[in-house]
Parts: structure tokens; sequence; C-alpha cells
């Protein structure tokens, strides 16, 4: 779908922090290029591993049920890892999403009882309005990203708390409700979420690759300081990207809304740190330049099966879970950081 | 590479003396190194005139107590974000920390408190080597063993909390010394040394140079990758005795929920104490008044029945203002 794929076509070159621009064809050894293949394909090559060795081992794993479960599971945390990405990829971070995302299933499911557009438009607005304000404070303010979003995740969650009586109050999605549908509602029992990640997938695939946005934030995230010297609008593209973040955050937290039939205060705690974790899994560099949506995509489908076969396997305690993903981020990222390296030295 | 006697750029560490206070007051760096300070009397002046048994030695007590976990661990966290890192891992070290005890404890309360505190030391030590040897981003590094550590924690305890009722490890957490509650007293001492530490040490002062410009360290021949593994080392242990002082005074080991959000807490002080993110510094009383600060808010918002939720929106508004006093300024 979409690689890592730098800047070489835009009009102008522009400076990344990676080996973006391939040396030409005799140049590249052997050695590179496999190491490149498997830079960009690894996480694929690893879930392909994974999911076709589990259905060996478990068959209940290979089932159409199951993989229906993995991927409703999976939707949510997508949506709001594919606006991490973005924010990576301009060498950003946004600590807030998971509180947006609460914030955003407790906003949607207040105003459920006005109907659908209320449930769907009033998180985008709160939660884009967040994001905006992260972007802001990040690209006029001067700010460091890492310390805005952390003050974001903490206002989003008091306001959350505020909205809900200290957590005592939890709204409820009317029953039949269109909005309710949105969350439980299926094609060929794959639900709605799971199509909707799907759509934004693409949708940011082509942007990323195909307009001159998405090449802005490749150069934003290469160079802040090349860029703004090219005359591309830096403070512009970052704001947007923060905004985009809050955006699929507060979606994401109404399609969980809706799904769960009502706004639960306590969700999204740790989400920000899964969405990175996703996000770095698939490739995506944290010092920003480089990057691909579809690689967050595994990353977030191989979380979403390490935690099914765990539950699969079932004399392993769930806290298993999260050792897993440690280990499986830290060997991940040691890997791309010896990867990037031998391509580097030839 | 010939090494090169380069010193390292010793970032300025004082505002510049300026000829007048008014000059003074207008300086921005003014605000960074001693706004924290001004914001502690402020709370503490409006508690005074507008809050009943706000100053009381019974309330100071409690709100010493709280903060002191707070405190031991932001100590460790400003010398690592001292050096432009930044440690996530924390508050899963404090649940880790505390799940070993329980294990232990049958073999007498020091071995118990060893291993505890070891648990700390090694953490640290795969921190400070992923960032140092293998060369990742401290965010990266830290946020493995946020994952994994807590997950750690729960398996060690079958994912169970667990009673203490070792009454030597239990008086850790409620005993005082002259009135003053234990765990005051060492988060006190732990201030001083680690002060100490920053302003008298070689490795302090190592700390501080590898912060401000790694490579020009790295030149000038310092051992950047043991002083890093050091200060993420150092991080981890005090974490682990935040935790098992924390578990002290709850009286039971929780591995789930123990440390959450510790590592926001944590950076929160450090910053809010006027600590600069991109490192070359390190305030150690500025971190312990940043921490009381939030602290004293927090405080001082739910004894004016202001809801909890308030406080949190507070509490991100000063981040908001401390970190843009603190901001890096455009012009050069």
């Amino acid at each position: 779908m979409n690689e890592t794929k730098p800047v070489t076509a835009a009009p102008a070159p522009v400076p990344t922090k990676t080996p973006a621009v391939r040396p030409a064809g005799p140049e590249r050894t052997g050695r590179a290029r496999v190491a490149e293949l498997l830079q960009r394909q690894g996480v694929l090559a690893v879930l392909l591993t994974v999911v076709i060795a589990a259905s060996f081992i478990y068959p209940t794993f290979a089932s159409l049920d199951n993989a229906r479960g993995v991927t409703i599971q999976a939707s949510f945390l997508a949506v709001v890892a594919l606006g991490m990405t973005m924010v990576i990829i301009t060498g950003g971070i946004d600590l807030s999403v998971g509180s947006v995302f609460a914030l955003g299933g407790v906003i949607a499911a207040w105003a459920s009882q006005y109907g659908f557009l209320a449930a769907l438009l009033l998180p985008l607005v709160v939660c884009g309005g967040i994001g905006l304000l992260n972007g802001l404070l990040i690209a006029r303010g001067n700010m460091a990203p890492f310390i805005v979003t952390l003050a974001t995740l903490l206002g989003a969650r008091g306001l959350l708390l505020a909205l809900t009586d200290e957590g005592a109050t939890t709204y409820l999605v009317p029953k039949d409700s269109a909005f309710g549908e949105l969350g439980q509602g299926s094609v060929w029992g794959f639900g709605y979420p799971i199509l909707i990640a799907l759509v934004l997938f693409g949708a940011g695939g082509l942007v990323l690759q195909r307009t001159s946005f998405g090449q802005t934030l490749f150069a934003v995230g290469g160079s802040s300081d090349a860029a703004t010297l090219m005359g591309l609008p830096v403070a512009r593209t970052k704001i947007l990207v923060y905004t985009l973040s809050g955006l699929l955050a507060g979606l994401a937290g109404a399609l969980n809304a809706a799904r769960l039939s009502s706004g639960v205060t306590i969700v999204g705690v740790g989400m920000e740190l899964d969405a990175i974790s996703a996000v770095v899994i698939g490739g995506t560099l944290l010092v920003g330049g480089a990057g691909s949506i579809s690689g967050t995509l595994w990353g977030v489908l191989l979380l979403a099966v390490i935690q099914n076969l765990i539950n699969q396997i079932g004399s392993l305690n769930s806290s298993y879970q999260s050792v897993v993903s440690g280990g499986f981020l830290i060997v991940v990222v040691v890997a791309q950081r010896y990867l990037a390296r031998s391509r580097r030295s030839t | 590479m010939t090494q090169t006697a380069v010193a390292p750029p010793a970032k300025s560490d004082k505002p510049p003396k300026s000829a007048s206070p008014l000059a003074r007051l207008r300086d921005p760096s003014w605000y960074q190194r001693y706004g924290v300070y001004v914001a502690v009397a402020v709370v503490l002046l409006f508690n005074a005139l507008f809050t009943d048994h706000f100053m009381t030695a019974d309330n100071f007590r409690t709100q010493l107590v709280q903060v002191a976990p707070i405190v031991i661990v932001a100590l460790g966290m400003a010398l690592v974000i001292g050096t432009e890192g930044v440690d996530l891992s924390v508050g899963s070290t404090m649940a880790l920390a505390a799940a070993f005890l329980p294990l232990y404890l049958g073999y007498g309360l020091v071995p118990a408190l060893v291993v505890s505190l070891l648990a700390g030391a090694v953490v640290g030590a795969v921190n400070g080597a992923l960032v140092s040897l293998v060369g990742l981003q401290p965010i990266v590094a830290t946020l493995a063993l946020f994952v994994g550590g807590r997950g750690l924690a729960l398996v060690m305890a079958d994912g169970q909390l667990k009673q203490i009722v070792n009454p030597d490890l239990l008086s850790l957490g409620t005993g005082s010394f002259l009135g003053v509650p234990l765990v005051v007293w060492i988060a006190g001492v732990l201030a001083v040394a680690v002060a100490f530490l920053v302003q008298r040490t070689t490795f302090g002062r190592q700390v501080v140079a590898v912060g401000g410009n790694r490579s020009a360290a790295a030149l000038a021949g310092l051992p950047v990758k043991r002083v890093l593994i050091g200060v993420y080392v150092i991080c981890g242990v005090l974490a682990a005795l935040a935790g098992i002082l924390a578990t002290a005074r709850l009286t039971a080991s929780d591995p789930s929920s123990l440390g959450t959000l510790m590592e926001l807490s944590a950076i929160t002080a450090v910053v809010v104490g006027g600590t600069p993110l991109n490192g070359g510094s390190v305030r150690v009383l500025g971190t312990v008044a940043g921490a009381l600060l939030m602290q004293l808010l927090r405080a001082t918002l739910v004894k004016h029945d202001l809801p909890d939720s308030t406080a949190q929106i507070a509490q991100a508004a000063i981040i908001i203002a401390a970190v843009y006093v603190a901001r890096e300024r455009r012009s050069r």
C-alpha cells in the first residue's frame, strides 16, 4: 500500500534525517537491500508468521468469529494510532489521545439523546478543539509536544470528570438508536468500526503519499528548519496534524461508546502508549521524517493478535500480555536500529 | 576519531546579573528559575488568609507524607531529564518493587528490601543500556518497560493484592521521628544527597555536561555511556524505594494500581521546578518545590470544596504556564 516513502518524488528535494534518497542501483549492496526490505515489511512478515503459526496450533484462532473479534477490538486503537502516526512523522508526539478518547466517548454518549448527528459531531468538535489547542501551543508557542500534550492529557481527563460528576454518572446511548447501530451494526459480521478504520487508513495512506500535505509532513519531520527555509507552511502543518490526531481520537472514542452503548469514564488510560507502541512497531521512526500508515495498521493488528493469543492459551495469565508486548517492542526497535545502521553503512 | 579536549559548553545556569531588580523581573529566565518558589509562596499565603485549618502542623504532615513518594521518584527523573532523557517506566518499577516485597519477606526485612531495590536497579540498567549502548530514544527505550514492567509485576504477584503484616516494614510507612514521618525524612535526606551529587561531585558535573551537549562531552573524553546508565539506574532504584514506601503506607502490595500515572507526576514536578526538558541543567530544590506546589494546589482546591476534576485542569494550566516561561526562544 504505502511504504516508508520519503520525498524523492516531491518537486523540491527535501533533506530528511533518514537515508531517504536511495543510492543509485549498482551501489546498493545486497545486504543493504535485505535490511531495507526487512525494515519496511518486517512487521507484516512477523504478523503473517504469527497468524499462520497460531492457526495451526490453536484451531479456535483461525475461525472467522475470532477474526471478527480481534479486528473489532483493534479498530478503535487503529483509528487513534492513525493520527499518532502523522504526528510522529512530523517529529512530534501526542500523549493526550487516551484522555481525549475517553472524553469523546462520554460526550458522544451524552449527546446521543439529541440524535445521531449530535452524537457524532459534538465529540469531534470538542476533541478537535483540544487537538487544535495542542497544535497552537506547539507550533505557535514553540513548546515541547511531549509536555504540552501531557498537560492536555490531565486537562481532558479533568474535563471528563467534571462532565460525569467526578465519574459517578454514566451516560447511556438510547437503545436502537442510529448512533448505537454505528458501533454495533455490521456487514458480513464485520462491524462498522472495522470498515470505518479501513476507510480512514486508505484515506490516510493516500493523503500521505499522493498529496503535497503528506509530503510536507515528511519534510517537517525530516528537518523543521530546512522545511521553514524552503517556505513550507511548517506551523500550519503542525497545527493540522495535532487537530487531526484529536479528531481521530475523539471519533474512536465516540465509536467505542456506540459499541458499548455507554460513555465509560475509565477507558483510554495508557492508550497513548499502546498507540505509540503500534506506530513504532510499524516502522515509523520516533525522530520523525519517515514512516508509513500501513506499518501502523500491521503494528496494531500484531498487538491485538498477541493479546488474543494469550487469551487462547488458557493457562497463561492475562498479565503476560503486557510482558509480551513490552518484550516485542524492545526486540522490534532494537532490530530497527541495527537495520537502519546496516543500511547506512553501505 | 582523534580525542580532542573540547570542554563541553557550559549552559549558563544563572540568569545574567541585571542592573536593577525591575529589569530582572522582566527577564523570563528569572521566572524559570524562581517562579516555582513564588508560586508555592502565593499558594501558602492564599491558604493562610482564606483556608481554615490549612496552616496547621497536622495538615502539613499529611501533605508532606503524600508528596514524599513523588519527590523521591522526581529526584531520579530530574537526573534523567538533566541528560536530555525521560523515564516513563518509573510507575511500573514501583509496582515491580512492591511485587517482590511479599515474596521475600519470609527471609526477613533486609533481604526483601535488597531484592526490591535490586529489581529497580535492573530496570534502570536495562533502560540505560537501551539508551546508551543501543542508542534508542529514551521515550521508546523506557516505554518498553512501562508496558512490560507492570505485566511482570502482575505475573510475579499472580495478579493479586497482598497484605503486608511485617511490622518492621509497616513502621517504615507509618513511623515518625521527632514528630516528622519517616517517609518525609527519607525524601528530605535523598533530596539533599541528590543536590550534593549534582553540585559537588564529578558524576553530577558529567550528568550536566552530557545533557548539555552529548557529542562535545564524548569528545572531551567523558564516560558518556557510563553516565547515562548511571542516571537510569539511580532513577530505577529511587522509584523502587518509592514503591516500597508506598506499599508500607498502604499496608498492602498492589501491583495493578501502585504507581499509575507516577511518571506524569514526576515529570511535571521536574518541569514545573525549572529543569529544562532538553537537558543540561538539574534543579533539585526546584523539583522538590514543583512536587510540593502541585500537592498544595490540589489540597487547596479540595479544601475549598472544588472537585478533583478542577484540580486536574488547574494542574494542566500550571504545566502549560511553566513550560511557556521555559520555552526555547526563537531568536538566537
